[in-house]
């Protein structure tokens, strides 16, 4: 029973992970970018539910109906200025420029909202949880967070499939001169792409404030995690992420009830087993590496 | 630096080749006048501008490491801080083993060195940005496996033994020595690596990595002997942290905050130049120097323009220097320039 328990609390984490990776998975599968900010902005999305929405008499549970379609805007915005002009130099300078930014607004969160804790209040709803069996608790907000990552993951794969954009999409990742020859303009493409990425992010950074703490130096650590999720399920898979991130929450919750020191070390070991083992991920294609 | 002018005519003598683009006299006594100042600092300088000197000796060997792995050999690694960790924890373990924390700096560096051959095999399945993720992972996993062992003071940290019995000027001194001689080694080392055949093979992959390849060029090979030497050199700057900040603790030496500042120093500097990472060792240091007071804003300000330079000028301040006077102070190319025809 208690093993049971560590396999759905995993699952439950590896739900997390998966929303936190499914538009670092997009941007990378569209855009051929690696943004090593990614994990930044889920947490100034955090803040920004914390301490601006109540302004606008929101209650913080809501805040994310504001701050998402923000942060997609933000993620357009950002595509068609910053992001694309370092796509237009190389590869080298995206990772650069995203790593500056990093820095930039992890330092600029210290500076202005210290390195104290923060959550997202979302009242008793945190405490509240099914109690299935003896020893078996899943709580509300995990349950809800895993859900949201599976529906957004389909969401995701229907737009691909059956709009017109998301084809578009599709096309422009597949070949973007291709695409542009047949008259898509690629950078707008890259710009929705980056919208729903950042879209997905913002998600990410509220649900996490609502499961734990935060802190400014919150962004690193769950980037490291999202990657870690991606490698794992398969660079350019969808679904594959999901199983990643399960894999990794499950192989978290395996180390940490040997030792809660052990929690991360496991999952980093599972990501470097996959990677010596299987270095295109459980559903990628080995292409995808090149 | 040396006897740099080897001034070669094709058989035609229609082009020169030649490394400088001034008489190499001059850089070697300007360099010659600079390591006797910087030898002789301690004793001149007061013991805070030689403590900053010894940070920003820190700075420039990682700058310089990250700089060979991104500036000439393509690689950009967020985990450099793995082995600036694993070199302070090396010269730990040794300086608790009863070794002389000055004789392990060496040690230390060889230490890196082994560990880095295996990480290559498992990092160079990955390219491009997922390359980057692999080494952080890797940083984080070496920061949570020294954090488990408890005769290495485990989470918590431990203070470094051996240093107790000498004076406090004495460690102040031997400690700056230590630092200065391995910046000095690293940069030199540098610059004559590139000036041998790794040099020659490493900038073909920059220029074109398939043409290199199609040429016999080892691009992996190559590489991999890059990744090797940037861990040992990093390690070394671990070993010299560790003798000048001697409370050795998993989140101060495997900080993420190396990679930052390795990563701006040399951008704005000028990746693919030796005088580039140093350059930007001097602005970061007169910036942290004169933002001090004001917490974490050096940094803001640093990154904010390390990605304005990544933007708008991706050679770096040097580079652009050169770009527009022609001059280098440590040449490791060759000058192509015609000759007067016949």
């Amino acid at each position: 029973m208690i093993w049971l328990n560590v396999i759905i609390q995993g699952v439950l984490l590896g739900g997390f992970y998966a929303l936190f990776a499914c538009g670092l998975s997009l941007m990378f599968g569209v855009l051929k970018v690696i943004n090593l900010a990614h994990g930044d902005m889920a947490v100034v999305a955090a803040y920004v539910a914390v301490f601006l929405t109540p302004h606008l008499h929101i209650p913080e549970v809501w805040s994310f109906l504001i701050v998402v379609p923000i942060f997609g805007l933000i993620g357009y915005v950002l595509q068609r200025t910053l992001i694309q002009k370092s796509i237009d130099r190389d590869p080298f300078t995206t990772l650069l420029v995203t790593f500056g930014l990093s820095v930039v607004i992890e330092n600029l969160l210290l500076e202005v909202y210290t390195a104290n804790g923060q959550t997202v209040n979302i009242g008793a709803l945190i405490t509240k949880s099914w109690h299935p069996a003896s020893i078996i608790y899943i709580s509300y907000v995990s349950l809800a967070v895993l859900a949201a990552a599976v529906i957004v993951l389909a969401l995701l794969q229907l737009f691909l499939s059956y709009t017109g954009t998301g084809r578009l999409v599709r096309a422009v990742a597949d070949d973007r001169e291709a695409a542009q020859l047949s008259g898509a303009n690629y950078r707008h493409i890259f710009g929705i792409a980056a919208a729903i990425a950042f879209a997905t992010v913002a998600m990410a950074g509220i649900a996490f404030g609502m499961m734990t703490q935060f802190a400014p130096t919150s962004g690193g650590v769950n980037l490291l995690f999202a990657f870690e999720a991606v490698v794992i399920g398969g660079i350019g898979s969808l679904w594959g992420t999901l199983v990643g991130g399960i894999a990794l929450g499950v192989a978290q919750q395996f180390g940490a009830h040997l030792n809660p020191q052990y929690q991360v070390l496991a999952g980093n070991l599972l990501f470097l087993v996959v990677l010596a083992i299987r270095p295109q991920g459980l559903f990628g294609k080995r292409t995808a590496l090149l | 630096m040396s006897t740099t002018n080897n001034a070669a005519l094709d058989q035609n003598g229609l082009i020169a080749v030649r490394r400088s683009t001034h008489s190499p006299i001059f850089t070697l006594v300007g360099a010659l006048i600079l390591v006797v100042i910087l030898t002789a600092a301690p004793w001149i300088v007061p013991a805070e501008i030689a403590t900053t000197l010894m940070n920003f000796f820190i700075l420039v060997i990682m700058a310089t490491m990250w700089n060979l792995l991104a500036g000439y050999a393509g690689m950009i690694s967020i985990g450099q801080q793995a082995f600036v960790g694993l070199g302070a924890y090396a010269t730990l373990y040794f300086a608790l083993k009863g070794v002389n924390p000055f004789v392990t700096i060496p040690l230390s560096a060889l230490v890196c060195a082994v560990i880095a051959v295996p990480v290559t095999y498992l990092v160079f399945r990955l390219r491009g940005g997922y390359f980057s993720i692999a080494t952080w992972v890797i940083a984080d996993t070496a920061m949570l496996i020294i954090g488990t062992i408890a005769v290495l003071g485990g989470g918590t940290g431990r203070l470094m033994p051996g240093l107790q019995n000498l004076s406090p000027s004495e460690t102040a001194h031997y400690s700056y020595l230590a630092t200065w001689i391995v910046a000095l080694v690293v940069v030199v080392g540098t610059y004559y690596l590139l000036r041998s055949r790794l040099g020659l093979v490493l900038a073909s992959i920059r220029d074109n990595e398939v043409a290199a390849r199609s040429a016999g060029a080892n691009v992996r090979s190559a590489r991999r002997i890059v990744f090797v030497v940037a861990a040992a050199g990093c390690g070394a700057a671990g070993a010299v942290l560790a003798i000048s900040q001697p409370f050795i603790q998993p989140t101060n030496e495997f900080n993420m905050q190396w990679a930052a500042e390795m990563l701006f120093v040399s951008m704005i500097g000028g990746l693919g130049t030796i005088e580039g990472p140093i350059i930007g060792s001097i602005i970061f240091f007169v910036l942290q120097q004169t933002l001090q007071q004001q917490g974490v804003w050096y940094l803001i300000i640093f990154g904010t323009f390390a990605v304005a330079i990544a933007l708008w000028q991706p050679r770096g301040l040097w580079g652009a220097f050169r770009d527009r006077f022609h001059t280098e102070l440590l040449p490791v190319g060759h000058w192509v320039r015609e000759t007067k025809a016949e």
